[in-house]
């Protein structure tokens, strides 16, 4: 049996900024008191969100899906939903910042816009020009496994913007969560453009800036791995030049 | 809004040559340790006469082939990473490109001397 949190105060330091208030960005110290049915970081959030409501942040379904509460918790990027309030340390308060490497839109709201260019910039879709079959495009069992760790993504860009490549060009440099995106439409059976879609990342910045860092497959609260994807577009690459 | 220009295809050319040059330098790291070890370094003129021995001039060759090449890669990477405006780029090019050709020149020499 577990024991269920008691009532426990949380002390923060948040990011703050407000551009139309704020001439920089300063450190807010703030609390809260949750009671056992805040489990997650989430809950503490909106409770301190009825405290200041001035305090921003993104969320929508609270349960790891939508991936909007992705942000920088204690220096490692996480969603807040997924975390477990109880797993922090007592005494030691929370520091919450806004996902790095992408412009603030206010407090942990960031500004998405290169991340999901990127991600369009793969095409993320099915090419395929056959015929358009009576029902739906079949594929084996086998097939079908191979999306698997690939599907799942959320596009929280947990992952993306906690890669140094990826800060140093995110005009360029595609990302982890765009190379994983890439390589679930290069394994897929039923796509036509393998070929078009390796052209697209065969150049030294699109794919190559990625250094193996791994700093990608550490944050992914999905527990997914683009350092592998990355790894089989590679080998692909190296097969077709070889 | 600037137009991306990304699109040259020696991505993969470059990292392949990286990895191959790597697994050269490293294979040529064991043999110099395993020829130390079996005394080719005991008297200067025995570390002398087996680094002038024709087999060893030619893997020496190829290690300084590879070394510059794959310092090539790995700088410019650098330079890639940190560096935005292109022209500062290409005169980092350019010199890394003439320093380490200038190395492999002046090394190739030392051999050829002994
Ligand atoms: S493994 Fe590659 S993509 Fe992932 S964080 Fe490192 S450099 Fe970025
Ligand atoms: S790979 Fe993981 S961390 Fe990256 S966007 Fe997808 S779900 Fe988020
Ligand atoms: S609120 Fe949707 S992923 Fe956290």
């Amino acid at each position: 049996m577990t024991t269920p949190l008691a009532m426990r105060t949380f002390h923060f330091k948040i990011y703050r900024y407000d551009p139309d208030k704020d001439a920089k960005p300063y450190m807010q110290d703030i609390s809260v008191v949750c009671d056992p049915m805040d489990k997650k970081l989430l809950d503490a959030m909106v409770k301190l969100k009825a405290k200041d409501d001035s305090l921003s942040f993104r969320r929508s379904c609270r349960e790891g899906v939508c991936g909007s509460d992705a942000m920088n918790i204690n220096g490692k990027n996480g969603l807040a939903c997924l975390t477990d309030l109880a797993a922090f340390p007592e005494g030691k308060p929370i520091v919450l910042r806004p996902l790095p490497g992408l412009p603030v839109v206010r407090d942990l709201i960031v500004d998405m816009t290169q991340f999901f260019k990127q991600y369009l910039s793969i095409k993320p879709y099915l090419v395929n020009d056959d015929n358009l079959p009576e029902r739906e495009r079949l594929q084996s069992p086998e097939d079908r496994e191979e999306l698997n760790g690939l599907y799942e993504c959320i596009m929280c860009a947990c992952c993306t913007t906690a890669c140094p490549s990826f800060w140093w060009n995110p005009d360029k440099f595609v990302g982890p969560a765009g190379l994983l995106a890439a390589y679930r439409f290069i394994a897929d059976t039923r796509d036509q453009a393998t070929n078009e879609r390796l052209d697209n990342l065969e150049d030294p910045y699109r794919l190559f800036r990625c250094h193996t860092i791994m700093n990608c497959v550490d944050v992914c609260p999905k527990g997914l791995n683009p350092t592998k994807a990355i790894g089989k577009i590679k080998e692909m690459l190296v097969q077709r030049a070889v | 809004m600037s137009r991306l220009v990304v699109g040259a295809h020696y991505g993969v050319k470059d990292w392949l040559a990286q990895r191959i040059t790597a697994v050269l330098m490293a294979i040529y790291t064991l043999v110099i340790f395993a020829a130390v070890l079996a005394g080719a370094t005991s008297s200067h003129d025995a570390w002398r006469g087996f680094m002038a021995h024709g087999v060893v001039r030619f893997v020496t060759f190829l290690f300084i082939i590879s070394l510059g090449y794959h310092a090539w890669v790995g700088v410019r990477d650098i330079w890639m990473d940190y560096i935005k405006p292109t022209s500062i780029r290409i005169l980092l090019h350019v010199l890394t490109l003439l320093v380490l050709i200038g190395y492999a020149g002046w090394a190739i020499q030392i051999i050829w001397r002994l």
